[in-house]
C-alpha cells in the first residue's frame, strides 16, 4: 500500500442519486478509506457532478452545477467517488469550463474508488471476506470511460481493475456472464427518454446474471444497479443488489 | 415520446422478435470478435484507417481529380452529380441512351440514399436487387433494416411466406437452402435479361482509377458480366488515395462487418469489358457542405461495415426501422442530423451512450462521443421541447444551490414514503412503467453525515 496518500487531504464525493437513495453506499466507502487508514471529509455543500443535465443536452444550464463542484472539492489532493459515471462526467466534460487551476486539479484528481484503490493507494489486502456467488455488471462509464478495464471490442491485452479488487475478497465466487460487458440500460436519462428499450436491455442483462447462477449483482455503479434493482422488484426475482464498496468493506458475514 | 422511442416500443411488443433479433445480431459481434482478435495488429490498422480517411478527407478534391483523370484514361465515363435529383437522373440518361428497360442493381447505399429505385420504377424502368436480403424487403416494399443485413429483421418462416407468394415456392416450406434455390432460380433470370447493371461502391482507389465492390453473393459480378453497360455509384468519400490503403480496409471490413476475414468477392473493376461501356457516378448529395461542419466531419469516415449496429445495445433490441433513415443504428444517429437536424432531432437520444460503438469502428469515429455532442447542439439550437427545456433548468437550479438540493431531496424521499402507491405509479412517471422506485431511506447520507461525523 502507498502509504504517502495516507498524508493527503481525501474529499469524498457522493452523487445526488446514491445521497438521496442510497446513503449505505456512502456509508461503506467512507468505510473503507477509513478503515484502510485515510483520513476522508466530506465537504457538506456538495450537491451533484451535473451529469443529468449535460447528458440531457444542457451542458451550458450544468455550468453552475460544474462550479459547485469544483468549489466544493478544489481544496482537495484526491477526490473519490463510489460511481465511475459521475467521475468520468467530471474528468471529461468540465473541459466546457474556464480551464483555471482549481479546475484543472479537480478533473485531474477526481478517481473512482476502485481505481483509486489500485492506482493510488495500490492496496494489497484489505481484510474483505463475501461468501457469495457474485456477479459483476461492468459499468459502462467506468469500462469504457475510466478504462477500468478492457471492454470485449478492444483487441488489446486484457485488464481489470475491479476484478483485481474482487479477486482479493476471500470467499467470494465470482460468476462468469455470456456477455461479459453489455450496458444494463440506464444510460442516465436514456431510461426516461427510451423506456421500453431501457427496461428491456436491464431484463437481459438480468438473466445473464441469474442463467449464470449469481445471488448478488455487483457493479461500480449504484445508477446501474438501482435501474436493475427496479426492474428485479418489478419481477419480484431473488437476486440482489449491491454496490461494490459494501463488498469490498465487508469483513465477516 | 420521441420517434425512436415510441417505433422502438413497437417492435418490442413483440418480445420474441426483439430477443430473436438481439441473439442474431450478438452472433455476428461475437464472430466479430473472433476474427478481429486473430489479427495481432488490429488496433493498429483501426488507427491506420483512421489516418488515411483523415487524410484523403483533407486533400478530397485532389483525390478525385486524380481518380477521374485516371479513369477517363482507362476508358471510364466518369459523371459527377451534386445531389440526389441530378444522380437519378444521370443513371436515367445511362439506361435511356441504351433503350434499356431492365436493370439489375446490387446493394448500395447510396442508391437507397438517393431514392433510385422508386424514381426509375415511375419512369416504367423495372429494377431488381440482386443482393438476397434487398431482394427480400424489395418485394415486401420496405426499406432495409440494416445496412449489411437488410431483413435481419425477418424469420426464415416470413421469407418463405413471402417467396411463395412471390416466386411461387411451396406453402409452408422455409428451409433456407430450398428458399435460397428459389431466389438464385428467380435471380438468375433477371440477370440474364439485364441491358445494364449497377452497383455501389466500397472503396474507389485515386492513383489506379479501380473501385472496388465487395460482395458474398457474387451478384455485382454476376450483373457487371452479364450485362453490357456497368454503372457503378459512389459517394465522393469512398475515394482512398493508394492501391496499399485496400490492403488497410479490406482487412478491416469483412471481419467489422460479418467476421469473415475477407468477403467472397472483392472485385476491382477498371476498364470497360470489350465492347462493354462502364460508367461511375461521383456524388456529393450534401457530403462537401457536411465536410465542412468541423464538429461532424468524422463521421464522415463511415465505410458502411455495420459493426456499431450490430454492437449497439439499443439496435439489436429497437431494430433498423426504429430509426426511420437509411442509415440506422449509432453511425446513422450522427448522421442523420447533419442535412435533417430538426426531423431527426430524437435519433442523438437513441442510445445509452455506452461507448461499445467507438470501440468497434474500424475507422475509430468517436460515434458516441458525437451522439453526447449533438445533444448539446439540439439544445443550442432550441430543438429540444418544452418539457425537456423547462425540467431541465429547474434541475440546473436545484442541483446548483446545496440548500434547494437538500429541501427537494427530502420532500420527494417523504413523498414516496408517504404517498399512496396509485399516485406515485401514474401515467407520467415513466420510469415506473416497468421498473419499481428505489426505496427511500428515512435519512441521506448527507443526514448522515451531518448527525455521525461531523
Amino acid at each position: 500500500m502507498n502509504d504517502q496518500v495516507t498524508k493527503n487531504r481525501i474529499g469524498l464525493f457522493i452523487p445526488c442519486y446514491i445521497d438521496q437513495f442510497y446513503p449505505r453506499v456512502g456509508i461503506a466507502t467512507l468505510g473503507l478509506l477509513q478503515k484502510l487508514g485515510l483520513e476522508v471529509d466530506y465537504p457538506v455543500e456538495q450537491t451533484c457532478c451535473g451529469q443529468p443535465l449535460a447528458n440531457s443536452g444542457a451542458e451550458k444550464e450544468a455550468i453552475p452545477v460544474y462550479k459547485n463542484f469544483v468549489r466544493n472539492f478544489s481544496k482537495y489532493d484526491y477526490v473519490v467517488s463510489p460511481s465511475g459515471s459521475c467521475v468520468y462526467h467530471v474528468s471529461e466534460h468540465y473541459n466546457i469550463l474556464e480551464q483555471t487551476d482549481e479546475v484543472r486539479k479537480v478533473r485531474k484528481n477526481t478517481y473512482e474508488l476502485c481505481e483509486f484503490l489500485v492506482d493510488i493507494l495500490k492496496v494489497d489486502d484489505f481484510g474483505a471476506s463475501f461468501p457469495h456467488k457474485v456477479g459483476l455488471h461492468q459499468s459502462c462509464h467506468g469500462l469504457r470511460g475510466l478504462k477500468l478495464g478492457t471492454p470485449s471490442e478492444l483487441i488489446t491485452e486484457r485488464n481489470s481493475k475491479v476484478h483485481q479488487l474482487l479477486n482479493k475478497v476471500k470467499g467470494i465466487e465470482l460468476i462468469n456472464l455470456d456477455r461479459e460487458d453489455e450496458c444494463c440500460g440506464f444510460g442516465g436519462t436514456f431510461s426516461i427518454f427510451e423506456p421500453d428499450v431501457s427496461v428491456k436491455m436491464g431484463k437481459s442483462r438480468i438473466h445473464d446474471h441469474e442463467t449464470n447462477g449469481a445471488e448478488i449483482i455487483t457493479a461500480t455503479d449504484m445508477s446501474c444497479l438501482m435501474h436493475l434493482e427496479g426492474i428485479i422488484r418489478r419481477e419480484k426475482k431473488k437476486v440482489k443488489v449491491m454496490h461494490i464498496a459494501e463488498i469490498l468493506n465487508s469483513s465477516n458475514l | 415520446m420521441m420517434a425512436h422511442a415510441k417505433n422502438a416500443g413497437k417492435f418490442l411488443q413483440d418480445d420474441r422478435r426483439s430477443d430473436w433479433q438481439d441473439k442474431a445480431l450478438w452472433a455476428v459481434r461475437q464472430k466479430r470478435d473472433i476474427a478481429a482478435g486473430q489479427v495481432k495488429e488490429w488496433e493498429k490498422l483501426r488507427e491506420q484507417a483512421s489516418q488515411i480517411k483523415e487524410h484523403t478527407l483533407s486533400n478530397l478534391d485532389g483525390y478525385l481529380l486524380d481518380f477521374e483523370e485516371i479513369a477517363l484514361q482507362n476508358g471510364v465515363k466518369v459523371h459527377w452529380a451534386t445531389d440526389a435529383e441530378e444522380f437519378n437522373k444521370t443513371v436515367l440518361q445511362i439506361i435511356r441512351a441504351k433503350n434499356a428497360k431492365k436493370v439489375v442493381k446490387s446493394k448500395s447505399m447510396l442508391t437507397e440514399e438517393c431514392g433510385l429505385n422508386p424514381f426509375l420504377e415511375k419512369q416504367g424502368i423495372e429494377i431488381t436487387d440482386t443482393d438476397l436480403g434487398e431482394r427480400i424487403i424489395q418485394f415486401r416494399k420496405e426499406p432495409p433494416s440494416h445496412i449489411v443485413l437488410p431483413a435481419i429483421h425477418l424469420k426464415k418462416e416470413e421469407v418463405g411466406e413471402l417467396f411463395h407468394e412471390k416466386l411461387h415456392t411451396e406453402k409452408g416450406n422455409s428451409d433456407p437452402t430450398y428458399l435460397t434455390g428459389a431466389a438464385r432460380k428467380h435471380l438468375r433470370k433477371k440477370f440474364l435479361e439485364a441491358d445494364v447493371a449497377i452497383t455501389g461502391v466500397n472503396f474507389a482507389v485515386a492513383e489506379s482509377g479501380t473501385v472496388v465492390v465487395c460482395t458474398n453473393e457474387g451478384n455485382a459480378d454476376m450483373g457487371v458480366q452479364a450485362a453490357k453497360v456497368q454503372v457503378h455509384c459512389m459517394g465522393i468519400e469512398k475515394i482512398i488515395p493508394k492501391t496499399e490503403d485496400l490492403s488497410v480496409f479490406i482487412r478491416l471490413l469483412a471481419r467489422s462487418a460479418t467476421g469473415q476475414s475477407i468477403t467472397t468477392y472483392t472485385s476491382h473493376y477498371r476498364k470497360p469489358k470489350p465492347r462493354g461501356e462502364m460508367h461511375v457516378i461521383i456524388v456529393d448529395n450534401g457530403r462537401s457542405s457536411h465536410l465542412g461542419i468541423t464538429a461532424h466531419r468524422n463521421s464522415l469516415k463511415c465505410i458502411r461495415c455495420g459493426a456499431c449496429m450490430n454492437t449497439c445495445p439499443v439496435f439489436r433490441r429497437s431494430g433498423g426501422h426504429s430509426y426511420g433513415s437509411v442509415i440506422p443504428g449509432p453511425i446513422g444517429s450522427i448522421l442523420a442530423p447533419v442535412h435533417r437536424t430538426k426531423e431527426k432531432k430524437d435519433l442523438p437520444f437513441a442510445s445509452s451512450l455506452c461507448g461499445s460503438c467507438s470501440n468497434v469502428c474500424p475507422v475509430k469515429i468517436d460515434i458516441h462521443e458525437q451522439l453526447y455532442n449533438w445533444r448539446q447542439e439540439l439544445n443550442e439550437k432550441k430543438l429540444l421541447s418544452t418539457t425537456k427545456v423547462v425540467s431541465l433548468r429547474i434541475a440546473g437550479k436545484l442541483l446548483s444551490s446545496n440548500r434547494l438540493y437538500n429541501f427537494s431531496g427530502k420532500t420527494a424521499r417523504w413523498a414516496l414514503r408517504h404517498m399512496p402507491r396509485k399516485v406515485i405509479y401514474n401515467n407520467l412517471n415513466v420510469w415506473g412503467k416497468g421498473r419499481e422506485l428505489p426505496e427511500p431511506p428515512e435519512e441521506s447520507f448527507k443526514e448522515w453525515w451531518n448527525k455521525n461525523k461531523k
